[in-house]
């Protein structure tokens, strides 16, 4: 500081190291590096975690991982059953959180989906020919999902009721349905439907080329290109831009936000009720309280950092879907029971969610200021 | 006059990314004075005076305060030093109390207050300067001129020897702003130092003992106000001689184009925002909408835009070029446009409102017509077509048509706003702030456009807020007090005064 | 029904009221912050888990445990590790600015991943499900005040039958409230939820509350979480996942006593009852519902009775959000990260 002549004033206080500054928008090439050396960096953490707990050293970690995710054919088409549930959903709640409607409730809606499936699949398994079945129940997981997501929807149009309470509410509602039907359709009180029409696969998804789960990812894909163009070029995908970024604007151009809300809720929730049809009739073919095993949330997360592109939707479910089943392998190989995924997931997305940060602000230091100004 | 330095700054200069708010100023602030620091939007004074106050810290440059280098890192450190600042944008928390309000942030000494002895000395304060405000009343519940007057006493009640105020009158009715000058001399008389952010002229000469003046982020001078005038502030404000006229020709065969008839209509907060309005619009010509802001026009544009909901008895005809006449009340705007009414309207809250910030120009240009077709998909090609033709007849400075317009300066958000707006043919335009934010060359563009769309037929409606701008560009005058009508004058010869008293002073209750 | 089922429902439901009640008071001093922290049933994992741990490693293999000593470490340890949640959640919303949606919600994968992993662990180590016990820490947490438990007759059972965890959490919140509404701080903590840009000017260093607000409320909650573990399941470990419910169920107590921790105390009980309905409505009821809704064993029905508290949750946020009152409202700038130098 300058002035050394006068007395430091007694209410001067230190002079900060640095301050903040928003980035103007930084070149992709560069986001994506910041963001793949929060992975890296998560995948480090990750590895020595399990490090501490199995002493693998982290190449042999990523090694049995690896071999996990993607060492048989069958492990391979795991790993894209993994990928293809998580995406379905992302996709799904892509729409409501452009939107700005906090879904959290797509667990709900993929029980009452899968409730809704497992339901035909019981009760006209046998009676009516598959296809119509598959179509019949894909239709209904699809209209109940939507229902179960309208609800919260229609009181967020209408009074502003919080959607993320009462999505989150709406799940254990769905839960507690689930494990009402499960007991209803128990017939040997073991609290568990087992596997549906595991004799006939009346109503089970067909085998294409005799893989279980090609189909599933084909209906998949389908859905994220599709959505993919309904949110870029539709008129509908205009609108909940236009919603999501200002409802006064939308007010402003004759957008009725209300229909918008509802519409767009419907869609989102009644692809993550598809979620729960392909769960039931493409993988357990059984219904259960842990049919959508908390992707719903991991979804969330999927679509929020994903910011609803469908290509980083699809990158970070690949790379979630690795983490999970490369764990699910480590815990298998060391007999330590298979919640480590969550751990590394969770580990994972605090990388990515601290790395966009670096993304949107710059640390100027002082003495830094000072040399930028002489250049 | 008592000539002790507060405050010195030595060649501040403060960056926002590309942008140089403030480079290199140097200036001095005295106790016992009124210092004015003149400028024009976007000269970068606010920035200035928010390095003070501790919101904004320098890139560069020193800053002393009763002598000694100072370093403010937070507003907390600005009050140590006795520097209190009143924003433009209050800093109150509005479901507090005023009392609530003033204790903010200070340490008590015993962790709790006792709200008695607070309102005490509030009522000390507030008798030495003439202030009137209750302790116990909700911020929520005040009028914008208390909420005023609680910064200023919350500033006092902290022990502040230097007051800097962001742009006070902007809100204030004339009679409040007159209430308030007498305040800020009692101030001085007390030797205090008070800094006044203005870009009005009147208020440098009437009220301040010197005023420095900053052009496009760097100082240009201080001058004793004594030796000032108008001439002498303006162009040192605006660098160039500029001409203060604009062109005004007589309205061609007005038409009859809107007819607003008992127009009430309820704002959010259930208050009445505009109570029985009735008006006619012409083609043709610029009616101007003059009132204190927040006195019912953006409701009343808004409803003419059928943005609000219209209370019984109320009618909006509007009569097109070929002769019919259709009600717009009851009516969404999406039919208004499927009626074939030709409506454009430049909403005060640009970003807001009238453009989606994270869209570039073509997909804000489709914002009213999307929906045009049986196609389910977009049709961008027409869009891209406008935003070429808007950019390039405008003049708009951006990267490209698909940038986002946030990213766009104020100036180019509002030509690419009325761009739109006039490009959709309009027969009737209105308009809210216009220039709000806007440096005079641009607003003279803003200006011309709208005395271009007057000349072509269309009936156009100014709600401005420069008084001297709407006696020179508009035809006639309606002004609002209190979501009331209160006379429609004739723009060339209605004096200033007279609005300024019709703005605050109901005719109609004065001469019941 | 009987007085005895009826204390008795009134006990379960306090002892279920003083879990969220934790969990609530510690997020409503978060929320009143401006930071919605969707990562509560998380943090409450990781002081429930830690908490677990802390006493297993101190009472396993030590016959001479001390029951106070056990209970203090158990309670170290879950402060502990719930301060860490907390710090994480700060530093990736206050400091780095993430979303707080995402951040909230990505600590709840991670808590309910730590504590499960970890709990499964210690259950394979005490040789399987229901056989690791906390005995001695659990006992006295559990234990009640001599005397006044049963002096009084019914009066105790409802009023002095718990725990000392049970009446510190009506302490917790008795302070919060007195805290939020009659000191400096609370004030200066209340004005940063609601416009952080005006406490920054106001001189409140708004961070530094972010940040001790969250802290401080993730403590509280961890506490709910290890009153679960002691208490509620009685030193073991409950792998089927039900404090992830009663952690959402804290949050949603937030919105329903208007970010009042004086309304959290009955509200939580109130919750307590409504979760306990299924157990103590008479089965002559039951046995009519279900027979209108064609189910022929009663006991299927409770499956729906258990949506109850999920129901009454859900009518309650609509009719909050019917009601406009401003103070009852959440604090204004809630889930938005603070910048001071935004344009």
């Amino acid at each position: 500081m300058k002035n050394e002549n006068y007395e430091i004033p007694r209410k001067t206080v230190k002079e900060p190291l640095f301050h903040l500054v928003r980035r103007d928008e930084l070149p992709v090439w560069r986001v994506w590096c910041i963001r793949i050396a929060a992975v890296l960096l998560g995948m480090l953490v990750s590895a020595l975690f399990i490090n501490g707990i199995t002493k693998l050293n982290p190449v042999a970690v990523y090694q049995s991982m690896f071999a996990g995710a993607f060492g048989t054919p069958g492990r391979i088409w795991q790993t894209l059953k993994e990928m293809a549930l998580l995406l379905c959903i992302a996709v799904g709640l892509a729409p409501a959180f452009k939107l700005r409607f906090w879904n959290v409730g797509a667990e709900g809606q993929i029980l009452i989906g899968g409730l809704v499936t497992a339901a035909m699949m019981i009760s006209f398994g046998g009676k009516i020919p598959n296809a119509i079945l598959l179509v019949l129940m894909f239709i209904l997981a699809a209209l109940c999902g939507a229902v179960w997501g309208l609800i919260p929807a229609y009181f967020k149009s209408k009074y502003k009721t919080n959607e993320t309470l009462f999505t989150l509410m709406m799940n254990y509602v769905a839960l507690q349905l689930v494990e009402f039907f499960v007991d209803i359709w128990d017939k040997k009180q073991s609290h568990s439907v087992g596997v549906i029409n595991a004799q006939t696969r009346d109503g089970w998804m067909p085998y294409l080329g005799g893989q279980q789960f090609l189909l599933m990812v084909i209906i998949v894909a389908l859905l994220t290109v599709g959505m993919y163009f309904y949110l870029k070029n539709s008129k509908q995908g205009y609108e909940i831009t236009v919603v999501g970024e200002s409802e006064n604007t939308a007010r402003y151009a004759g957008i009725s936000v209300s229909r918008v809300i509802l519409r767009t809720i419907a869609i989102s929730a009644a692809i993550c009720g598809i979620a729960g049809y392909l769960e039931v009739t493409a993988v357990s073919h059984t219904i259960s309280s842990l049919t959508a095993g908390g992707r719903g949330f991991t979804a969330i997360i999927v679509a929020w950092l994903g910011k609803f592109n469908p290509i980083a939707m699809t990158l970070i479910t690949a790379l979630l879907s690795f983490m999970s089943r490369g764990a699910n392998q480590i815990a298998s190989d060391f007999n330590f029971n298979k919640h480590a995924s969550n751990i590394l997931i969770g580990i994972i997305l605090f990388f990515i969610l601290g790395s966009e940060f670096f993304i949107n602000y710059r640390i100027v230091f002082r003495h830094h200021a000072k040399k930028e100004e002489e250049n | 006059m008592n000539e002790r330095t507060a405050v010195r700054m030595e060649n501040i200069t403060k960056r926002f990314g590309p942008v140089v708010a403030n480079s290199k100023v140097s200036m001095n602030i005295h106790y016992g004075e009124i210092l004015s620091i003149l400028g024009e939007n976007g000269s970068g004074k606010t920035t200035l005076m928010n390095m003070l106050a501790g919101i904004y810290y320098p890139d560069e440059g020193d800053i002393y305060v009763n002598g000694e280098a100072v370093t403010i890192a937070s507003p907390h450190d600005a009050y140590e030093l006795g520097i209190g600042m009143i924003h433009q944008h209050y800093k109150l928390v509005d479901v507090f109390t005023a009392a609530e309000n003033i204790i903010l942030g200070l340490k008590g000494e015993s962790g709790t207050y006792n709200l008695s002895e607070v309102n005490k000395k509030v009522k000390e304060i507030c008798d030495r300067y003439g202030f009137e405000i209750d302790p116990a009343q909700k911020v929520y519940e005040m009028s914008v001129s208390q909420k005023q007057t609680l910064e200023i006493v919350k500033v006092l009640y902290r022990g502040a020897n230097i007051l800097i105020l962001d742009e006070p009158t902007a809100v204030l009715t004339p009679q409040e702003t007159s209430k308030l000058f007498s305040i800020l001399r009692a101030m001085r008389a007390d030797g205090k130092a008070v800094v006044l952010i203005t870009h009005k002229l009147n208020e440098v000469l009437e009220l301040s003992d010197r005023v420095t003046i900053l052009r496009k982020g760097e100082y240009i001078e201080t001058i004793p106000t004594p030796v000032a005038n108008e001439q002498i502030l303006t162009e040192a404000m605006v660098g160039e001689k500029v001409t203060l006229d604009i062109d005004r020709p007589l309205p061609e065969n007005p038409v009859k184009r809107l007819s607003v008839r008992h127009l009430t209509v309820f704002s959010d907060e259930n208050i009445k925002a505009l109570d029985d309005i009735s008006f006619d619009a012409y083609g043709g010509e610029i009616l101007g909408i003059a009132g204190i802001s927040g006195c019912g026009q953006k409701e009343l544009l808004e409803a003419i835009a059928g943005l609000q909901k219209i209370e019984e008895g109320g009618s909006i005809e509007y009569y097109s070029k070929d002769g019919q006449t259709r009600q717009l009340v009851g009516v969404s705007p999406r039919e208004i446009r499927n009626l074939g009414v030709h409506l454009s309207f430049v909403p005060e809250d640009r970003l807001g409102m009238g453009l989606v910030a994270s869209m570039g120009m073509v997909e804000n240009m489709m914002l009213k017509d999307y929906d045009k077709g049986r196609s389910p998909f977009l049709d961008r090609t027409q869009s891209i077509k406008l935003a070429d033709e808007v950019k390039a007849e405008l003049d708009i400075a951006t990267p490209s048509i698909e940038t986002p317009v946030r990213k766009l300066s104020g100036g180019n958000v509002q030509k690419v706003l009325v761009g739109r707006e006039i490009a959709a043919e309009p027969a009737i335009l209105m308009s809210a702030y216009a220039v709000r934010g806007l440096d005079i060359s641009k607003s003279y563009t803003i200006y011309n456009l709208m005395t271009e769309q007057k000349k072509k037929g269309v009936a156009v409606i100014y709600v401005g807020e420069d008084l001297d701008v709407l006696l020179a560009l508009a035809d006639r005058i309606l002004v609002l007090c209190n979501g009331h009508e209160n006379g429609i004058l004739d723009a060339r010869t209605a004096k200033k005064e007279e609005i300024g008293i019709r703005m605050t002073n109901l005719q109609k209750e004065a001469e019941a | 029904m009987t007085l005895t089922s009826f204390i008795a429902w009134i006990a379960a439901a306090i002892t279920f009221g003083t879990i969220i009640m934790y969990g609530s008071v510690g997020e409503i001093l978060t929320e009143k912050a401006g930071n919605l922290n969707l990562g509560v049933p998380g943090i409450m994992y990781l002081g429930a888990i830690a908490s677990l741990a802390g006493a297993f490693f101190y009472e396993n293999g030590n016959p001479d445990a001390v029951p106070w000593i056990s209970a203090l470490i158990a309670i170290v340890c879950a402060l502990i590790a719930s301060f860490l949640g907390g710090l994480l959640y700060s530093f990736l919303t206050v400091t780095l600015r993430a979303n707080q949606n995402v951040t909230g919600l990505t600590l709840t994968i991670f808590g309910s991943g730590v504590a499960n992993f970890f709990g499964g662990s210690l259950v394979k180590l005490s040789g399987g499900v229901g056989q690791i016990s906390v005995s001695a820490a659990s006992s006295a947490v559990r234990s009640t005040i001599p005397f006044l438990s049963t002096a009084l007759g019914r009066v105790s059972e409802i009023l002095f039958s718990y725990g000392f965890m049970a009446y510190l959490a009506i302490i917790i919140a008795v302070c919060a409230h007195y805290f939020l509404n009659r000191t400096h701080v609370g004030l200066n903590l209340r004005a940063v939820g609601e416009n952080p840009a005006t406490a920054d000017a106001a001189g409140i260093n708004v961070t530094k509350y972010k940040y001790t607000a969250t802290c401080i409320g993730a403590m509280i909650e961890g506490l709910g979480g290890m009153y679960y573990v002691m208490d509620y399941v009685k030193g073991t470990w409950d792998t089927g996942g039900g404090l992830e419910a009663l952690g959402w169920l804290a949050v949603a107590l937030v919105i329903f006593t208007s970010w009042k921790p004086r309304n959290a105390i009955w509200g939580a009980y109130l919750f307590g009852f409504c979760y306990w309905v299924y157990l103590y409505i008479p089965s002559s009821i039951f046995a009519k519902l279900a027979s209108m809704l064609g189910a022929t064993n009663t006991t299927y029905m409770q499956n729906l009775y258990q949506m109850i508290p999920y129901l009454v949750t859900i009518i309650v946020l609509i009719l909050v959000s019917k009601r406009k009152r401003r103070e009852n409202q959440n604090p204004a700038s809630l889930g938005v990260s603070y910048f001071r130098e935004e344009r």
